[in-house]
This record gives C-alpha cells, structure tokens and sequence, in this order.
C-alpha cells in the first residue's frame, strides 16, 4: 500500500486553512493564552503568594487545567471530520477523486493536528515568553516539555474524535459521543479508578492501578508532568501509587504515541468498510 | 447511431418488471464500452434499491438516466464511480472493474458533478478548483481557464459563500472538468441553472462529446434531455425498464400521435364527418377544436386527410409523444 502525500498534503492544507480563516486557531490560542497566564501568575495562591512563584507549581497548575481544556477543544475539533463531509454530501465527490478513504482520513487528521498544535503552542508559548522573563531558562526546558506533552495529549483525543466522525451516523450523534468521551475520559475515569481502590480498601487492584491509569492518556499526560519534577510529584502524591520505573518520559510518551495511532488506525480500517 | 442492436442478451423484448432483462431497443453497437454494467445489484439490508441491471454506454455518448426519485439512478451512479461496491454483479469502466485497486488511475479520467453540490464555503472558485486540481493530480495552472469556460471568468478571487447556487452549480461542472476527463458523470447537471446557462451548459456538453467525452447525466428534467441525449435508460424499482434512443423508445411504445384543429364553429360538424373516416385511434370535437389521435403509422394518413380540408382549418398543431409521456409510459 502507497500513500500519495501531494493528495494528503492538499487535504491537510485544506483543513488548516479553513481553521486558520475562521479564526479558529486565533481564540483557541486567545484562550489558552488568558487561562495560562491567569493560572500561572495565580497558582500559588492557595500558599498565600501570588505572581511567577516556580516552574514547578506552574506547571502543576497547568496541567489541571491542559487535562480539561484541551481534550474537550481537541474533540470539539474532530467530531465531524467524516461524518460533517457525509451529512453536506461532500464526501461522495472527494471520493470521487484518486485518492484513497485512508489518505482522505490522514489528510484531515493531519490538518486538524496541525491547527491545534499550532494554537497550543502559540498559547502557551506566549506564556513561556513571560516564564522566561521572570523564571530564567532552566524553568523553560522544564516549560517545554509540558507544552509538546499538552500537544501529545490534544493529537490523542484528536485521533479519538476523528474516529468517533467515522463511526458515527449524523453529527448529533458524533457530538454526544465526543461529549461522553470527554466525561469518561476527564471526569469519570480516576473517579471510578479510585472509587474501586476506595471499595476494596485497597487490597485488591493496586497493582494494576499504574498500568489501568495508562488507559486514558489524560493520565498519561498528568503522570509525564508530574513525575518530570520532583516537587510537582510530592504535590500530587501520585509517586506513592506510580511505579517509578513505569513513570519513564520515554515509555509514557510511546504510550501517548499509541493513544494516537490506535484510533486513527480502527478509524481507517472503519472507514474502508 | 440507432441502426445495430447490442448483442442478444441485452436486445431481448421490454420486459416492465423482469430484472433479468433489459429492453434495448435500437442501441448502437458497442464495440467497447466505456462502462460495462452487468448483472449488478446493491441492497441496502433488506431493501434492494438496484436489481440486476446490465447496462453498456460507449465511448464518445451522451447518455441519460431517468427515474422517479428512488428509482435507483444515485445508488448505480454511486457504484459507476466506485463510490459504492455492487451486493452482487460488477461494473467495469475503461475495462477495470470499480471496485479494485487499480480504479484510482481511472478515477483521473472521470469527472463528477454530484446532485446537490456542496463547495467549501472558506474557499474563493479559484481556490476551489485548485485544492481539486491537487487532488486529482492535475496541473492547478489551467484552473482560471476552466472558471471561464463555464461562464465564471472575473470570479475567481470570489469566496465560494457569496456564490448564487447557479454558480455554485457551474464551479461544480468546471471541478467535473478538471484534468479533460474522458468520462463524465453528471447528476442533475442543470439543477439552478437560468435558461441561458442551460443552453451554455448543453452547448459545452455537446463539445466535449465531439472531442470523444462520453457523458452519463441524469436528470429530472425530461423535456430538457429529450433531444440532447444519444439515448437513455429509464429506471423504475431499481431495474433499468428500457434502454434506447429517445425515438426508438417512442416508437417501441406506441403512444399515440396527438392533432389539435381548430376550425371555425360553422364548420365544426363537416370537419368532425370528414375526419371520422380516418384510421385515427379517436376523433373527438370540443367549441372550436378537434382533436385527433393516431398510431404513429398512420400519421401521414391523418395529415393528408387534413390537407385536404383546405381553408376550412385555421389552426393545426402536431403533438409527438414527449419523453415524459414515453417515461410514464414505460415506468408505470
């Protein structure tokens, strides 16, 4: 099987021109902008300080607000990809054309990636630009990472979305799904995790609890950040209940990495049928 | 082009109804279709929206489909395209079948203007073409060209939004055009169309054809396709119920042959005697009027007859049976 990348190049293009022209990628960056500066200077509050305190706690207050945010935008982003295509009746005729359901779905995928890495990063990395002013360029390595980690995490719930615009049948239907992805992903998942741990009193599951965390790459993305700094890890007492030889940045990225591909992949093989 | 029949199993007699038979009536010999449609059926779960239809067009025609709504046109343009793969049966065109691998490289030579098109409303024309020029791997340079050639010449830096659908609908048609297919696939081609874009529109289809274009469009319009198509199928529950040109379909059906003579009312009751006489089907008067029909056979007797009426007729028209009256005919 050969792809044709000019093919997937135009589509792609396409959808990030679109998301570009209605300013799509402006307010979201807008957004993320306002919520991390207000986060960041605000974090420390809770310890009776306000202002740039640490990196640390900077990033401890982001990644709360990265795990609701951005899956939430990045589902928003996907739910219609196909089925939007289907329903206006424009599938048919970009079927019609040589180019295969596969590179079709990556072309989009593709694009849609690219406008919202665009404007995560544009957000944040106005905030960075500030961090840098006030917390040195340690601070923005540590910074760094937390941004491609937020991109990881977006691209991850952009591949759930564009499966869910594959299986779907209308797009009501794909945006209930998108919504019920969110809740069980960002609300429901830990709640139900500890919930179980609660229950047995800890006797039974706290084994696979790590691997089970694993499971929904919001989690994924808190335990990358948490356990990249040492005061961050404390703060959340997650290290108690994560094996540290599990929380490697390598193996928990291959896991994010998988948390893209494995939708994408049951969508294409979906969308050939 | 109406002189040779296809070969015996698509020439048997009109069979309304029987999936197994086609009615081809006076069919160009096909030397080798450019479509090749054969014992093709596609359900959908327990519905059968086409049933067994064997179907050849050649190269360098124009061919119609015509049927009621749901009578299973889009479900087989669909499958002509490759967009849709058959329950049973298969269809080739250019000799490689729609549904293998290979159907990519002959995508390049198809154009297809779908029923309702839907454009990117973001895009200006240009880049609408562009983005399909791209697409379909063709050299994106010649699209302004093709903007004209549909009557869009000075849009092209237009957003796609501000267009009327009757230019949505040509934007469309120059996207069908990119790349000079060698088959074109045109669902309700002129659906929005102003009369003179109608004409323009059948002008440009008549030039392709000259240039070896064979076109496949369907249409609801039938008095509007009648004598601009080569010949046409005409589908009804999913089965195509007679293929041929339109005369030759007239003819197998045998719908009567209208007159409509208007004499003055002094000469109502000579002119009602002297046509009664006539191998007509019926003869009937109403004020001013006689209405006369006849098989088509007996057309020239009945104008003839007419003739010799002299000054008593002040008025004549001559009514062949339209295509609709050929559709309904065939259909029903």
């Amino acid at each position: 099987m050969t792809l044709a990348p000019v093919q997937i190049a135009a589509i792609a293009g396409k959808e990030f021109r679109d998301r570009i022209r209605n300013r799509w990628v402006l307010a979201v960056a807008l957004v993320f902008t306002a919520f991390a500066l207000v986060i960041a200077y605000f974090g420390a509050a809770q310890q009776g300080a306000v202002g740039f305190a640490s990196i640390e706690v900077t990033i401890a207050s982001l990644v709360s607000l990265v795990i609701y945010l951005i899956p939430l935008i990045a589902l928003i982003l996907g739910f219609d990809a196909i089925v939007g295509e289907r329903e206006r009746g424009s599938l048919d005729l970009l079927l019609s054309m040589p180019i295969t359901r596969l590179e079709l779905l990556l072309g989009k995928y593709l694009g849609l990636a690219a406008a919202l890495t665009l404007s995560t990063v544009a957000g944040f990395g106005l905030v960075g630009l500030v961090l840098l002013a006030n917390l040195g360029a340690n601070a923005l390595f540590h910074y760094a990472g937390f941004v491609l980690t937020s991109v990881l995490l977006g691209m991850s719930f952009l591949s759930m979305a564009v499966a869910v615009s594959v299986f779907a049948t209308d797009r009501t239907r794909a945006s209930g799904l998108a919504i019920a992805l969110w809740f069980f992903f960002v609300l429901v998942f830990d709640l139900l995790l500890l919930g179980a741990l609660v229950a047995t009193g800890g006797r039974y599951g706290g084994e696979i609890f790590p691997w089970l965390m694993l499971a929904n790459p919001a989690d994924v993305f808190r335990v990358l950040n948490v356990f990249s700094l040492d005061e961050v890890r404390s703060l959340y007492g997650l290290s108690t209940v994560f094996p540290e030889g599990l929380a490697a940045p390598w193996k928990l990225t291959l896991v994010m990495t998988s948390w893209i591909i494995a939708p994408l992949g049951i969508a294409a093989w979906r969308f050939e049928r | 082009m109406e002189s040779v029949l296809l070969p015996s199993h698509e020439s048997a007699d009109i069979r309304v109804g029987s999936p197994a038979v086609n009615a081809e009536v006076a069919t160009p010999v096909a030397v080798a279709p450019i479509i090749r449609v054969r014992g093709v059926v596609r359900d959908f779960g327990a519905v059968r929206a086409v049933d067994g239809v064997d179907l050849d067009v050649s190269g360098g025609e124009l061919f119609g489909l015509i049927g009621h709504n749901g009578a299973g046109k889009s479900t087989l343009f669909r499958m002509m395209l490759g967009l849709l793969a058959p329950s049973r049966g298969e269809i080739r065109i250019d000799a490689c079948p729609s549904t293998s691998r290979g159907f990519r490289a002959v995508r390049r030579r198809i154009g297809f203007l779908p029923e309702n098109v839907v454009l990117y409303d973001n895009l200006s024309a240009l880049e609408t073409l562009q983005f399909f020029a791209r697409l379909k791997g063709v050299d994106p340079s010649g699209c302004a060209a093709l903007l004209a050639r549909v009557g869009l010449a000075g849009t092209g830096r237009r957003r796609v939004r501000e267009f009327s659908k009757g230019m949505r609908q040509r934007l469309g048609f120059a996207q069908a055009l990119l790349g000079r297919p060698r088959l074109l696939f045109l669902d309700e081609p002129t659906s929005g169309l102003d009369p003179e874009a109608i004409r323009h529109f059948y002008a440009t289809l008549r030039a392709l054809r000259a240039e070896g274009v064979t076109v496949v469009l369907s249409s609801h319009i039938l008095a509007e396709i009648q004598d601009r198509v080569d010949r046409l199928a005409i589908m009804a529950r999913g089965r195509v119920q007679a293929i041929g040109s339109v005369r030759a379909l007239r003819e197998r059906v045998d719908l009567p042959v209208r007159f409509e003579v208007r004499v003055s009312a002094a000469d109502l009751a000579s002119v009602r005697e002297a046509l009664g006489h006539l191998p007509a089907l019926s003869v009937a008067t109403n004020d001013d009027h006689v209405a006369v029909e006849c098989r088509p056979d007996a057309k020239l007797a009945v104008i003839a007859a007419l003739a010799r009426l002299g000054d008593r007729i002040l008025d004549l028209s001559v009514r062949e049976p339209s295509l609709e009256d050929v559709f309904f005919g065939i259909s029903e």
